[in-house]
């Protein structure tokens, strides 16, 4: 297992690799997520306020 | 040849279902291509007999660097429809592109650097192939710029779509770079079907993982494309069917 974690003595560049990848595929997803929500959030505003319009015209 | 299905993937509410019942399907194959990739890469496959376990960097960084150009071309085709043909849809799905294919770039460079220490005794250095990728990460930031700055949305569509059409000269810069100038950076490993330069055992995990990325890519993309849709409809009754509001 240690053998395996040094990386053949390359862990220093390997693992920080890894890692960085790991980071910016979890971000991508966090951040998608976040600007879906988002614009569904606003399409369902702008929606409701338009039925309001419609309600009281 | 029929060609409905092209324009009624044009089609908003067409499109944003679409895009929701294929979005699970991309993200459960690529967890799996990528945990299949990242067993096989990192536990089966043997050492390299020059660059002994530090070879391991290329299971994130070809697919990411592989992923930062397939975006690129993504987008650009994404804006060439959305400019030619007037699809809203395809203007959305080219604006989703950019920041996942900006965060690629950026990893496909940082990893490269990482595996370019140990290998080539330098962090960084000016040589075609890492300068055209940089250049590559400055259009895509050119690319979001532009968007944000300006407010309608028709013009930041048409203005960013030229600016991502004038810069696909630069991919075939990235791809041939190893082969026209004396590069630091190695030649192609994968694009040579006579005789590739792995063995299955470390050929295998790579190009899984690449598929993982590009299923990644696929998802991700539809997941902000949903996004771009809803905000690019005003009103527009489906949104309001679909959300569940009266209308």
């Amino acid at each position: 297992m240690m053998q395996w974690l040094a990386m053949g003595g390359y862990w220093m560049y390997v693992w920080p690799s890894y890692l960085l990848t790991f980071l910016v595929l979890v971000l991508n997803v966090g951040f998608a997520q976040r600007s879906a929500q988002r614009a569904r959030q606003e399409a369902l505003r702008r929606t409701q306020s338009a039925a309001a319009q419609q309600g009281r015209s | 040849m029929d060609w409905t299905w092209f324009h009624r993937f044009g089609s908003p509410p067409h499109f944003y279902r679409i895009a929701g019942t294929l979005i699970p399907w991309f993200a459960w194959l690529a967890a799996l291509c990528g945990l299949a990739g990242l067993i096989g890469g990192l536990g089966l496959a043997p050492p390299d007999y020059q660059q002994g376990d530090g070879y391991r960097i290329i299971y994130v960084h070809v697919p990411a660097a592989v992923l930062s150009t397939m975006a690129y071309a993504a987008m650009a085709t994404a804006a060439g429809v959305g400019l030619i043909w007037r699809m809203n849809v395809a203007h959305a799905v080219a604006a989703s592109c950019a920041a996942i294919g900006a965060s690629f770039t950026f990893l496909a460079l940082v990893t490269g650097s990482l595996w370019g220490r140990p290998m080539w005794g330098t962090y960084w250095e000016w040589d075609p192939r890492l300068t055209s990728e940089l250049v590559m990460l400055f259009l895509y930031l050119g690319y979001m710029g532009l968007r944000g700055a300006i407010d309608d949305t028709a013009r930041a569509d048409r203005a960013s779509a030229v600016l991502a059409l004038v810069g696909v000269i630069n991919l075939p810069i990235i791809h041939y770079s190893v082969d026209w100038w004396n590069s630091l950076h190695q030649g192609h490993t994968l694009l040579k079907f006579a005789k590739p330069s792995m063995p299955p055992s470390m050929l295998v995990p790579l190009l899984l993982l690449m598929l993982g990325f590009v299923l990644y890519f696929a998802a991700i993309v539809l997941v902000r494309a949903r996004g771009e849709v809803l905000r690019r409809e005003r009103n527009a009754r489906w949104i309001a069917e679909l959300l569940g509001a009266p209308s």
